[in-house]
């Protein structure tokens, strides 16, 4: 018939509408056969886990909406009523909560895997610029979101990181005015936070489309970070990665379950059990931890709008790392000098972290400088230079062929020298 | 070596934890006590619960509100329902009537705790300019919860003689800065236990404290008992999942 898609689903309803509409057929072509690297490892869940982390966010989400109170004076104790008289609301509550801090382990774990195996590189660019975008976005949510309980600290975060933009020359302080909708943090700025705080996950979840959508162009990077040379290097997505999948989101979810049932308030800060005051400033005003190596580079440069702009600029060079990166291979398994840095580069971050955490005042000014210029240094000078220099190891011919002699670990399981047996 | 680097992120990581506590202001240690309700099994020390209230009702409440929390809440502590009724209806707390009249009823199960002070301001203005905290959420708002308030309650003593206090200030061992508005509100026999418990301040102070602890965090024993079941399951589904992966695997050259 002219116009309709050919469908080879045999039920008759399902048939009808994939004639149609095909989206049975997309699916089966993008996760039933799509041809997925027989090689991933376990750091290949992550996507998966994210993407489910995502989703129990804006389920639980969508129930505290229902029982929040967006008002300076109500917002605290519509929190409370929801830990206290909403049926399971300390549930969908701390799920929520540290359901954030989850999907930033999560993104970040991703990310480095990416780091790591070279996933940002040709053809997969775009997918890896539209992750930073998700990233971003991912920021911006958190932070409006921790706003919402109107603690304490919700309350002086707000005030601390809209006042960033107020290092902005000429234009800063009108800017910082228009962003809180009066002269200072208040109702009008607690009510657009909560509005933006609501767009935002779907505007996470259109951009997550593309970031899919681009995937599924280029098909996935694996650990050897060699092309896909043909069928026999591939398995289909489903039954094979779906599993392992699963395997990882059982153990993620009981990881995440023993944080909300047994230490919900681990990542959380005393101060924001306390109602926010306009006229008490907390004795330390500290981000949630995922933002605190960013905080830490701010609070190391001593010049505020030189601060402002090196602590976006740590995260605007993500953009840029596909070209920053000169070397010609993907993965670190083959740069035997390129992993002792990246390496290096998680340390930095960590230690960025415990920065932030910290009054900057004793050793921590030192190590927050080494830290903030460690990153810079490995974006900027390390990734070029080092990609002209280093002598990469030899690539394996195919994913499924012999790999050839090469020093450091044992070989990935992945390039045993077998032939297929299964087409 | 993916390995290198996750055991690098891991050891920067516990070297970051294990560093972090600096941040919780450099004071002196929280002298650790062992809680009933601590760890993921523990659960209110009903006895000492009951009794931390007679102290919140006879000492704390005299000036510390604990708005957020019900009459009614007093179930978790082991009272009956005749019982909350009774300590609910021998206070009153302002309402109106059918003519608009404000008026004072005496209180019900469903009502909040009647809060000591009609506003902030007449908190401020009867305690020397400081308002006393609300108690409902007070072990989750101050970094130690149940360690530093039993600190805070047993650490009151003469101030040091090179300190120079403020006037009506009060020195505490445990409190930031070591001044603190508070009188010592606990005293050798300050309340007599209906169990027969010597009143002890250290034995009030644990037994207040175990009461608030509750208060703060009504869910608790729920939540535990709930997280047992829930993490179990999604343990038992990672061994089963993975014995799936095997057998789906089993067959794949990988």
């Amino acid at each position: 018939m002219a116009g309709l898609h050919k469908s080879d689903i045999e039920n008759p309803v399902i048939n009808w509408i994939d004639s149609r509409l095909p989206i049975f057929t997309m699916l089966q072509k993008e996760y039933g056969v799509f041809p997925t690297p027989k090689n991933f490892n376990y750091f290949w869940n992550f996507g998966a886990l994210a993407m489910i982390t995502l989703m129990i966010m804006i389920a639980t989400g969508i129930f505290l909406a229902m029982n929040y109170t967006a008002h300076t004076s109500m917002a605290f104790d519509s929190v409370q009523r929801i830990m206290r008289d909403v049926n399971y609301g300390w549930l969908i509550r701390y799920v929520h909560a540290n359901g954030a801090s989850m999907f930033f382990l999560v993104v970040y774990i991703h990310m480095f895997r990416g780091l790591y195996y070279g996933s940002y590189k040709a053809p997969r660019e775009l997918l890896w610029i539209l992750g930073v975008v998700i990233l971003l976005i991912m920021m911006g949510t958190a932070f409006f979101g921790y706003v919402l309980p109107w603690g304490q600290m919700s309350y002086w975060g707000a005030t601390v990181i809209t006042n960033l933009f107020s290092a902005i020359p000429l234009v800063g302080e009108p800017i910082v005015t228009w962003l809180w909708g009066g002269f200072s943090v208040a109702n009008p700025t607690l009510n657009r936070f909560f509005a933006l705080h609501y767009l935002l996950p779907f505007v996470l979840i259109g951009v997550i489309f593309l970031h899919v959508a681009a995937l599924h162009v280029t098909g996935s990077n694996n650990p050897l970070g060699i092309d896909v040379k043909g069928p026999q290097d591939t398995l289909p997505f489903h039954p094979y990665y779906t599993i392992k999948d699963s395997v990882g989101l059982c153990l993620f979810l009981a990881i995440f379950a023993y944080v909300v049932f047994f230490a919900p308030n681990f990542f959380g800060a005393a101060d924001n059990e306390i109602p926010a005051n306009p006229l008490v400033t907390p004795a330390e005003i500290v981000p949630e931890w995922y933002l605190l190596p960013f905080y830490a580079i701010l609070r190391s440069v001593p010049s505020k709008l030189g601060g402002v702009l090196m602590m976006f600029g740590s995260i605007g060079l993500l953009f840029l790392v596909p070209w920053l990166d000169t070397s010609p291979v993907r993965s670190c398994k083959f740069r035997p000098v390129y992993r002792w840095f990246l390496g290096l580069l998680v340390v930095a971050c960590v230690v960025l972290g415990a920065v932030g955490a910290h009054r900057p005042e004793g050793i921590w000014v030192l190590l927050g400088r080494l830290g903030t210029i460690y990153y810079f240094l490995h974006f900027l000078v390390i990734l070029p230079v080092l990609g002209k220099l280093e002598r990469p190891l030899p690539l394996p011919e195919s994913i499924s062929k012999a790999v050839l002699p090469r020093g450091g670990g044992p070989l990935p399981s992945g390039a045993a020298a077998k032939p297929m047996e299964k087409a | 070596m993916m390995r290198w680097v996750s055991l690098a992120a891991v050891a920067a990581l516990i070297g970051a934890v294990a560093a972090t506590p600096a941040r919780a202001n450099e004071e002196i240690a929280l002298p650790h006590q062992n809680w009933s309700f601590a760890g993921p099994f523990g659960t209110f020390d009903r006895a000492a619960a009951q009794r931390g209230f007679q102290v919140y009702k006879e000492v704390c409440s005299a000036c510390h509100s604990m708005k957020l929390a019900y009459y009614r809440d007093l179930t978790g502590i082991g009272l009956s329902e005749a019982q909350i009724a009774a300590v609910a209806a021998s206070v009153t707390v302002p309402d109106t009537d059918d003519d608009g009249a404000a008026i004072d009823r005496p209180a019900l199960p469903s009502d909040h705790f009647r809060s000591p002070f009609a506003n902030e301001k007449a908190a401020r203005a009867a305690n020397n300019g400081a308002a006393p905290p609300d108690l409902s959420l007070i072990i989750k708002a101050r970094d130690g919860g149940a360690d530093y308030l039993y600190a805070l309650l047993t650490g009151f003593s003469a101030a040091p003689s090179t300190m120079k206090m403020g006037d009506g200030m009060n020195y505490n061992k445990y409190y930031p800065g070591n001044q603190i508005g508070m009188v010592a509100p606990l005293s050798e026999g300050r309340v007599t236990y209906a169990d027969g418990t010597p009143a002890s301040v250290n034995q009030m102070a644990k037994d207040v404290t175990t009461f608030l602890a509750y208060i703060s965090e009504p869910e608790t024993e729920m939540r535990k008992a709930l997280g047992v079941k829930v993490v179990l399951f999604f343990l038992l589904m990672t061994c089963v999942t993975y014995a799936v992966k095997r057998k789906i695997w089993a067959d794949v050259d990988h």
